[in-house]
């Protein structure tokens, strides 16, 4: 059972961010949804690599490590991708946030009604 | 108190900040050059970089920050960043490939000048990370403007 | 061997094209220049491809020289980019429309003050999709998604004005979390197979039977680039996004990106690495059925010129999804050939809509009237676009539509065909409404002095004009041997990847 509980964290971590993204109405705290259930995917990408008792997937010149006990490196390279996307996307988000404020002087959603539907 | 000290935290953020913005911004150059061995790189270095800027400008309010970068001159950073980067890329197709390491095909372990252009592109990706970040930094701070004109 | 080489060329050369006008932005002219000659590139690129594509010939290459098959591992090693027929289809048509759109905008675009940003993010979504369209590796994939969507998302907002930013807010967080659901998606297929590339992962998902955990990534892959392509229990993004751009960005956005981002993905991920499994074509015609519906339904209430033409959006997708979801040869023939038209005529009325913005100022039909005298090219045009949508014979639209139909009797679908066929008429009734409210009748008199668009925005509208006309041509089987079919094979997996 206890095998499974970091996929189980993951889970609740991106349940957490979905269900900020659904029930907010401050625009901030919906970003930090989105952000929370990225770090879950994130998070997830990290233990798919994991292996018991794996090394890190560098070579050296003084230790002989063989490539078997090795981490698999590729989800290393691709969440350092993802999070630099996900950088992306917050700091877009949070500037659109910041002019949206600046136009209505709040941060709730409710009560930008410019647009229905 | 001199004409400095109007802006910005107080005179103990600004010693501290004073004395360690130099070695956070060497740090990040340490990242970006030996990045092909160690962990790291030019992400990575590039973020550490922004860093040191980003921490002028919270220490002394952007007056400081302003004079070494302007919101235009990190833009074109960037942009120079990404057509290095990129230009890298495209003379691989000479040799034999999109992204094909022309210089050092193969490297050695441990060896500082051994990666052929992957050191480069670190360099190309920590001028497009760091200026992009000091950028987006400056872009986010009008939060703060917004702020004060509510207040008047 | 010359021209696997430059595959790649398709996003270096508006990735170099957006990051240079970036640089030289205080230069006069540079940043339209850049802007139409990398899209110029691109499509004269794609022309290059589609003529020394003989049939069925695929080309790969191994990005970074990694040399492709690794003998031990036993998988392919690094990023590999493919052109197949399929792809070259949708390269044509997305260049296309990008060199049209960025010839438009030399002159839509003087009414905004910092021009170079418009052709820097436009550039950058341009490499994103062709990202998409040509790279052969999940994760790639999902880089290259990311890519044109988040210029999408600043494009939207790129009028600043409360509407545009909060539709783009809406667009940005859905758009996050579809992404979030595909990179899941990506991960779950990766621990699954161990590789990431698509040709891989067929052949291992092929041997292994398929694990139980497959329906989980069919479920999350389509919802997320459900998302993208706007169908129905996901589109409520779409009808605030697309009218709040601009124009040029607006016929982007429906005309190629939901299609490259969307429609592209789901056929390439659904068709080439899952064999196209029976649950996937009953839920996609479902969700087609209901787009379909929505969509026109919701279109005939709309007064907002640009609004009802989203919505429009939403419902032709659907039927490409009809013809994708039927899954037979002349099913994606349909799907395939309506694709191609309705990027076309969706473009040329989002141009249009843009061009009548310009002259007059609104896009409340209810406000307009008599355009026709005023405005010749504009309103001809629009006819073209209307009638080739409301698929009156012989405009284009007309035989794709009729192909899907005829595809889903075949097959056994009868009520799906009837409904389509029903949901066509619902299409006439408001292209009528277009054409009625907005061109025919008397000219207002406020709109007594206007004048016909700039000549750069005439070439666009007339040259997408005569492609819906003419666009019917593509079924003369000597075309079709060589743009369409090579699409329907590698699809319906009698060639490609």
């Amino acid at each position: 059972m206890n095998a499974y509980m970091p996929y189980i964290l993951c889970l609740i971590l991106f349940c957490i961010g979905i269900y900020a993204v659904l029930s907010k109405r401050n625009i901030i705290k919906i970003i930090l949804g989105v952000v929370i259930a990225e770090y879950a995917v994130n998070l997830f990408l990290i233990l798919v690599a994991y292996k018991t008792g794996g090394r890190a997937a560098i070579f050296s010149a003084t230790e002989n490590i063989p490539p078997q006990s090795m981490v698999d490196p590729l989800p290393h390279a691709l969440v350092l991708t993802s999070i630099v996307i996900g950088l992306a996307t917050t700091a877009f988000m949070i500037a659109l946030a910041i002019r949206l404020y600046g136009k209505y002087g709040t941060f709730d959603i409710t009560r930008m009604r410019e647009l229905r539907g | 108190m001199s004409k400095e000290h109007e802006h910005g935290m107080s005179v103990i953020v600004k010693t501290v900040t004073r004395l360690t913005v130099g070695l956070i911004f060497l740090y990040g150059m340490y990242i970006v050059l030996h990045g092909h061995i160690t962990p790291g790189g030019g992400f990575a270095g590039g973020v550490i970089i922004a860093l040191s800027f980003i921490n002028l400008d919270l220490a002394f309010g952007g007056k400081v920050s302003g004079k070494v970068f302007s919101k235009g001159g990190t833009s074109l950073v960037e942009a120079l960043g990404a057509v290095m980067f990129l230009a890298l890329a495209l003379m691989g197709l000479q040799y034999g490939g999109f992204f094909d390491n022309f210089l050092h095909p193969d490297g050695e372990p441990g060896d500082l000048v051994s990666a052929g252009i992957i050191p480069l592109e670190n360099i190309a990706i920590s001028l497009k990370v760091g200026a992009g970040l000091f950028g987006i930094f400056l872009t986010l701070i009008v939060l703060q403007k917004f702020e004060s004109e509510k207040k008047q | 061997m010359i021209s696997e080489s430059i595959v790649p060329l398709f996003v270096a050369i508006p990735l170099a094209g957006a990051f240079l006008t970036a640089l030289l932005k205080r230069v006069k002219g540079i940043p339209d220049t850049l802007g139409v000659m990398s899209s110029v590139f691109t499509f004269a690129l794609s022309v290059f491809f589609i003529l020394r594509m003989q049939a069925g010939r695929v080309f790969v290459l191994n990005v970074g020289n990694w040399g492709g098959f690794h003998e031990v591992l036993g998988r392919i090693v690094g990023i590999q980019m493919v052109v197949d027929g399929f792809t070259i289809f949708m390269l044509i048509i997305v260049n296309f429309v990008a060199f049209l759109v960025a010839v438009y905008s030399v002159n839509y675009m003087t009414r905004y003050t910092e021009k170079w940003q418009f052709h820097t993010l436009f550039l950058l979504m341009l490499a994103g999709m062709n990202g998409v369209l040509i790279t052969g590796d999940m994760f790639n994939l999902f880089v290259f998604v990311e890519i044109a969507s988040i210029a999408s998302y600043a494009l939207v907002a790129f009028g600043t004005e409360k509407r545009e930013l909060e539709a783009s807010f809406k667009y940005a967080v859905m758009g996050g979390v579809a992404s979030l659901l595909i990179l899941l998606g990506v991960i779950f297929l990766y621990s699954a197979t161990g590789t990431l590339n698509m040709g891989d992962m067929r052949a291992i998902l092929a041997d292994s039977g398929q694990p139980a955990l497959i329906y989980l990534v069919f479920g999350l892959l389509l919802t997320g680039f459900g998302l993208k392509a706007a169908m129905v229990p996901f589109h409520a993004w779409l009808p605030d996004a697309h009218p709040s751009a601009p124009a040029p960005i607006s016929a982007m956005l429906s005309g190629v990106l939901i299609k490259a981002l969307g429609v592209y993905a789901i056929a390439r991920v659904f068709f080439t690495v899952f064999g196209f499994p029976h649950q996937v074509s009953i839920i996609l015609l479902v969700l087609a059925a209901v787009s379909m519906g929505v969509g026109a339904l919701v279109a005939l209430r709309q007064w907002d010129m640009k609004r009802l033409l989203a919505y429009s959006s939403i419902s032709q997708v659907g039927y490409i999804m009809l013809g994708l979801g039927i899954g037979t040869e002349l099913g994606v023939l349909g799907a395939l050939f309506h694709l191609f038209n309705h990027s076309m005529f969706k473009s040329l009325l989002f141009l249009d809509s843009g061009a009548v913005e310009y002259s007059t100022g609104t896009r409340d039909m209810k406000e307009m009237g008599g355009l026709a005298r005023k405005m010749p090219v504009t309103s001809g045009s629009t006819l073209a676009g209307a009638m080739s949508l409301a698929g009156i014979p012989p405009f284009a639209g007309f035989w794709s539509k009729l192909i899907i139909i005829i595809a889903a009797v075949q097959a056994h679908h009868m009520k799906l065909a009837a409904w389509a066929a029903l949901m066509s008429i619902v299409t006439i009734a408001y292209v009528l409404k277009v054409t009625r409210y907005a061109f025919l009748g008397e000219v207002r008199a406020a709109f007594a002095n206007i004048r016909e668009v700039p000549a750069f925005m005439r070439i666009s509208l007339v040259v997408l004009a005569l492609v819906c006309i003419l666009g019917g041509l593509l079924l003369v089987p000597q075309v079709r041997e060589g743009f369409l079919d090579p699409a329907v094979r590698v699809l319906i997996g009698t060639g490609g990847m």
